[in-house]
C-alpha cells in the first residue's frame, strides 16, 4: 500500500512522520538526535529506506547520519568536510577577505540512481559528494574555484549552499545556489560550473545587475521539464526556461514577493507553490495571515490558499528548505514553520491540516512517497 | 553519543602526555569523535568546548606541554567539557 513518510529537520532534532495514502492520521517518530540541529534529510529516490541526515552543534561540530532502515535506527558516516587545496578567501561582510571556513552541512541531496553518491551543500559555500554511501567526501572544488569566488559574500543567515538540483534528464548537469552568491550550473559532472543569474536584479548591491552576488533562496524544478527553473530570490519570484541562462520575473500579484520556500506540483509542471514573507527585515507572513500562495501558469497570476491555515496573529517563517512535495495522485504539499507546525495538504493546497504542532522551529522537510 | 561510552574512558598514551596526545588516541579509540574535540583541518579545540584537568583550565595551554603528572599516570582525569554557552 502507498503511503508518504515526512522527514521534519528541527533546531533541537529530528522527526519522522508517517502516513498511508489517505494521509489522514499520522504517526511522528523523535525526536531523533534529541538537541542538535537537524538542518536536512533526505532519501535515496531509489532506496528510500537510506536516508541521509545532516547533524550539527556548537559543541561538537558537523556529524552526519545514515539509516538503511527509514530512518528506525541510524550509524554515524565520514564527517570529515576538508575544502580541497589551499582554501584562500571570500568577501566577509565589511568587504574584507576573510578565510574559507567549514561550519555545517545545509543541504543533502541523494544521487537519482545511486544511493550510495550523495551531494552536501556547505557552509562556507562549497559542494562535497561522497560515492561510497558517506565514508568519505570529496569537494568538487571547480564550484569554488570558479573565479568570482573570491568575491561571494555571506547573506545574513551565513554563506550557505543550500539547493541542489540534480537534471533528471542529463546526468552531468547540476543546479545550485549560495545565499548570497547567485545560483550556478555544471554541465559536467561538477568539474566546471558557470554563474546562471543574468536577468535577476538586487537593490542595495554596487551593481545591480551583477553576475554575482545576489541572495537566491531556493530554486525548483519539475523533472518532466528540467530547463524550467522557479526560483525564489530575497525578493522576487523568477523563472528561466532556458536552464537559468535568463530569468524573468513572475512575481505578478503577489503580496509581496519576498520570501523563502518555492516548489513546483508533482504532476503539472506550471503549478508553483510559494510562501510570501512580509519582508527580509520582518521574516512572518503580511497581516498575521499565514497564506500559501499557488499559481497554475508558472507565475505572474497567484491565488491565496488559506483553508485550514490561520488567519490572525501567525507571526512565523517558512525556511528555504522547509517545503516539498507528494508524488501521490492527488499532489500533497507540506511545509513546516519556525514555530513547529508542519502543515500538510492532500489536495494541491486547496486546504491544509497541522498534521503536528509545537515541534522545535522548523528547519527542513522532506516527503516521501512510498 | 555516537562514540557509544558512558563516563570516564582509559587511554594508553605513547611518549609524553600532553593534549595532542592524549586526544590522538582518544581519537583512535573512538575514530568518530574525529573532528568533533578538534576541528579537521586546524586541529584547534572548538571553540564551545573546555579542557581541565586538577582544578585547573587547560584549555588555552599549547597542545605540546606536558600535561599534570597526575594525569599522565592516570590518578586524575582529563575532562573535556562542553561550555555553558547562551543566554
Amino acid at each position: 500500500m502507498a503511503g508518504v513518510r515526512i522527514l521534519v529537520g528541527t533546531r533541537k532534532g529530528a522527526f519522522i512522520l508517517t502516513s498511508d495514502e489517505g494521509r489522514k492520521k499520522w504517526d511522528v517518530s523523535g525526536p531523533h538526535f534529541a538537541g542538535w540541529e537537524i538542518y536536512h534529510l533526505k532519501g535515496s529516490p531509489v532506496n528510500p529506506d537510506r536516508i541521509y541526515a545532516s547533524q550539527s552543534s556548537g559543541w561538537f561540530g558537523q556529524q552526519i547520519q545514515r539509516s538503511d532502515d527509514g530512518g528506525k535506527t541510524w550509524e554515524p558516516v565520514d564527517n570529515k568536510f576538508v575544502y580541497d587545496g589551499v582554501p584562500g578567501t571570500h568577501q566577509w561582510y565589511d568587504g574584507t577577505p576573510h578565510p574559507w571556513e567549514f561550519k555545517r552541512v545545509w543541504h543533502l541531496e541523494p544521487s537519482l540512481t545511486d544511493p550510495d553518491t550523495v551531494y552536501a551543500g556547505a557552509e562556507d559555500a562549497a559542494l562535497f559528494r561522497t560515492t561510497d554511501g558517506g565514508k568519505s567526501w570529496t569537494e568538487l572544488s571547480g564550484l569554488r574555484g570558479h573565479g568570482s569566488g573570491a568575491h561571494w559574500m555571506p547573506g545574513a543567515g551565513g554563506m550557505c549552499l543550500h539547493t541542489i538540483l540534480l537534471d533528471p534528464v542529463d546526468p552531468k548537469r547540476i543546479f545550485i545556489a549560495i545565499s548570497a552568491a547567485g545560483a550556478f550550473r555544471t554541465d559536467d559532472g561538477g568539474e566546471t560550473w558557470k554563474p546562471i543569474n543574468r536577468g535577476l536584479k538586487s537593490e542595495h548591491i554596487p551593481d545591480p545587475h551583477a553576475e554575482v552576488g545576489h541572495c537566491v533562496h531556493r530554486l525548483a524544478l519539475h523533472p518532466a521539464r528540467p530547463n524550467v527553473l522557479f526560483m525564489q530570490k530575497h525578493w522576487d519570484v523568477m523563472r528561466s526556461n532556458d536552464a537559468g541562462d535568463s530569468w524573468h520575473e513572475v512575481s505578478g500579484n503577489l503580496p509581496t514577493d519576498f520570501g523563502f520556500v518555492i516548489d513546483v506540483h508533482a504532476h503539472e509542471p506550471e503549478t508553483i507553490y510559494v510562501v510570501p514573507i512580509k519582508s527580509d527585515s520582518e521574516h512572518f507572513p503580511a497581516d498575521g495571515q499565514l497564506r500559501v500562495w499557488r499559481s497554475r501558469t508558472g507565475g505572474k497570476d497567484w491565488e491565496a490558499l488559506t483553508k485550514g491555515l490561520p488567519q490572525s496573529n501567525c507571526y512565523v517563517n517558512v525556511l528555504r528548505d522547509a517545503m516539498s512535495i507528494d508524488r501521490l495522485e492527488s499532489c500533497g504539499i507540506y511545509f513546516g514553520t519556525t514555530g513547529g507546525q508542519v502543515y500538510a495538504s492532500s489536495d494541491a493546497g486547496d486546504s491544509w491540516t497541522a498534521i503536528v504542532r509545537d515541534l522545535p522551529a522548523v528547519l527542513s522537510v522532506e516527503a516521501q512517497t512510498l | 553519543m555516537h562514540a557509544k561510552v558512558n563516563g570516564e574512558v582509559t587511554l594508553t598514551v605513547d611518549g609524553a602526555v600532553t593534549q595532542r596526545s592524549l586526544l590522538d588516541a582518544l581519537e583512535q579509540q573512538y575514530p568518530v569523535l574525529r573532528g568533533t574535540i578538534r576541528d579537521h583541518t586546524t586541529q584547534k579545540r572548538r571553540p564551545f568546548l573546555r579542557f581541565f584537568a586538577c582544578q585547573q583550565d587547560l584549555s588555552h595551554e599549547a597542545p605540546d606541554a606536558p600535561l599534570p603528572e597526575a594525569v599522565a599516570h592516570g590518578a586524575q582525569p582529563f575532562l573535556i567539557v562542553g561550555a555553558i554557552a547562551g543566554g
